[in-house]
């Protein structure tokens, strides 16, 4: 096994560019799926006609469907359509119309947990529907969906690395340039960068379970 | 464009690649929820360093990227001799990966049983092991279903890495198709159903079992 070209200097550079480009797709995906989860979950939740059907059927396609075909189709389905998005793009679009339906999900059995009961105070006390949403039931629900919001989060930088079949230049595409080139430092390679993965996530998790601990007392 | 012939005209490649999933995905299950089973077990054992080892894999593994765990079979292992076929790889990969996520619902539904039902069954003459056997787990696979389904789901949609290895599943067969055809929409939509031919019942069965295990309590 060869460690001297994996743990060399260049090597470590490339790895680190990539893990920025990692950082700065999961880093949007994550803002912009965690904005489009909350209104497909409040659709759903709601019942409002029509749209709580659109809703749930979005939701329930991409829920169901593998993230791979979905990053796939975004790029080289749209690419043969005509419409040429960035692999940057391509990617981060790809990951949000994915988690995106997967956090409506954590959003709705969220909304759902709070007691009925809030619901009708509220509005007893002269709130309306939407008021009520928003100051009463949402708050007490984020409290409760902070834990499998997370775990979603992690997830979702696992799952950049699946953006190598679209070459986006992120660590992982970054460390097959390099095995590629070194066969033997495959095997360091992949325990190095599976190792750095599991830093952040690790971390991100300790991070959950204190928030869960805090917000609990 | 939007030419459905393609889809008569290579009718046997489909089949294939859904065979492809389908048995990759039933064998993952099989394969993981033995690693699960195992690992849920000593992470219950009461004995320290084992606890440890069964903590260690469950944190490592679900907090990496599958892609690495199947390439660590597919292209990592080979550079020290040892060759799987891609097939074999990609169900290593997935079965590594989603045994520490089986084992983590495990270990939910094994503590979710009252503890007295393990000392009556101690005291009443059973080892540690039969206890476990007899006792706990067949309660705690009832609860358990629910999260297992959706391992299920989650496996079917992660058997899509095989793409990446040239594993001849569904979606390298959208991928090889549709790059001989150029018919990339009908391809993708097409196989996009046949994932959801297999992912939402499972699902929706899921979803009602979770209401009717919900409403009992």
């Amino acid at each position: 096994m060869d460690f001297q070209h994996t743990f060399a200097p260049e090597t470590l550079r490339t790895l680190m560019e990539g893990l920025l480009v990692t950082l700065e797709v999961a880093a949007s995906a994550i803002v912009l799926s965690f904005i489009l989860g909350i209104i497909l979950g409040i659709l759903r939740y709601t019942k409002l006609p029509v749209l709580s059907q659109l809703a749930v059927l979005y939701i329930e396609v991409m829920r169901n469907l593998p993230l791979l075909l979905i990053i796939f189709f975004g790029y080289f389905g749209l690419r043969d359509m005509g419409i040429d998005l960035p692999v940057t793009m391509a990617a981060i679009a790809g990951l949000t119309v994915f988690t995106s339906a997967l956090i409506a999900e954590i959003v709705r059995s969220g909304l759902n947990s709070v007691e009925k009961g809030q619901i009708e105070a509220a509005r007893s006390q002269g709130f309306t529907y939407v008021q009520t949403l928003w100051y009463i039931i949402l708050p007490q629900a984020l409290k409760r969906m902070i834990p499998p919001l997370v775990s979603q989060f992690i997830t979702l930088v696992k799952d950049t690395s699946l953006a190598v079949v679209i070459s986006l230049e992120e660590m992982m595409h970054n460390a097959q340039i390099v095995y590629n080139k070194y066969v033997n430092a495959t095997i360091p390679l992949l325990l190095l960068v599976a190792f750095i993965y599991f830093t952040i996530n690790y971390s991100l998790s300790r991070v959950s379970r204190y928030l869960e601990k805090r917000l609990a007392g | 464009m939007f030419d459905i012939a393609v889809l008569a005209d290579y009718k046997q490649e489909f089949i294939d690649g859904f065979l492809v999933t389908l048995s990759a995905s039933v064998l993952a299950l099989g394969l993981s929820l033995a690693i699960g089973t195992f690992i849920a077990v000593l992470r219950l054992s009461g004995v320290r360093p084992l606890e440890i080892l069964g903590t260690a894999y469950v944190e490592f593994f679900r907090n990496t990227p599958i892609v690495i765990q199947v390439f660590m079979f597919a292209i990592g292992l080979p550079t020290l001799g040892i060759r799987f076929s891609e097939f074999t790889s990609g169900v290593l990969g997935l079965s590594i990966y989603t045994g520490a996520f089986i084992a983590e619902a495990l270990r939910a539904g094994i503590q979710s049983v009252p503890k007295g039902q393990m000392e009556a069954a101690r005291s009443s003459g059973m080892s540690y092991v039969q206890a476990m056997r007899y006792v706990i787990l067949p309660q705690a696979f009832k609860l358990v279903i629910p999260p297992l389904g959706n391992q299920f789901v989650n496996l079917v949609k992660n058997s899509s890495v095989l793409a990446i290895i040239a594993g001849g599943d569904l979606l390298y067969t959208a991928d090889s198709v549709s790059s001989d055809t150029f018919e990339v929409a009908v391809v993708y939509g097409f196989v996009a159903l046949l994932y959801l031919v297999i992912t939402l019942p499972i699902s929706i069965g899921v979803n009602w079992l979770e209401r009717r295990l919900s409403k009992n309590r």
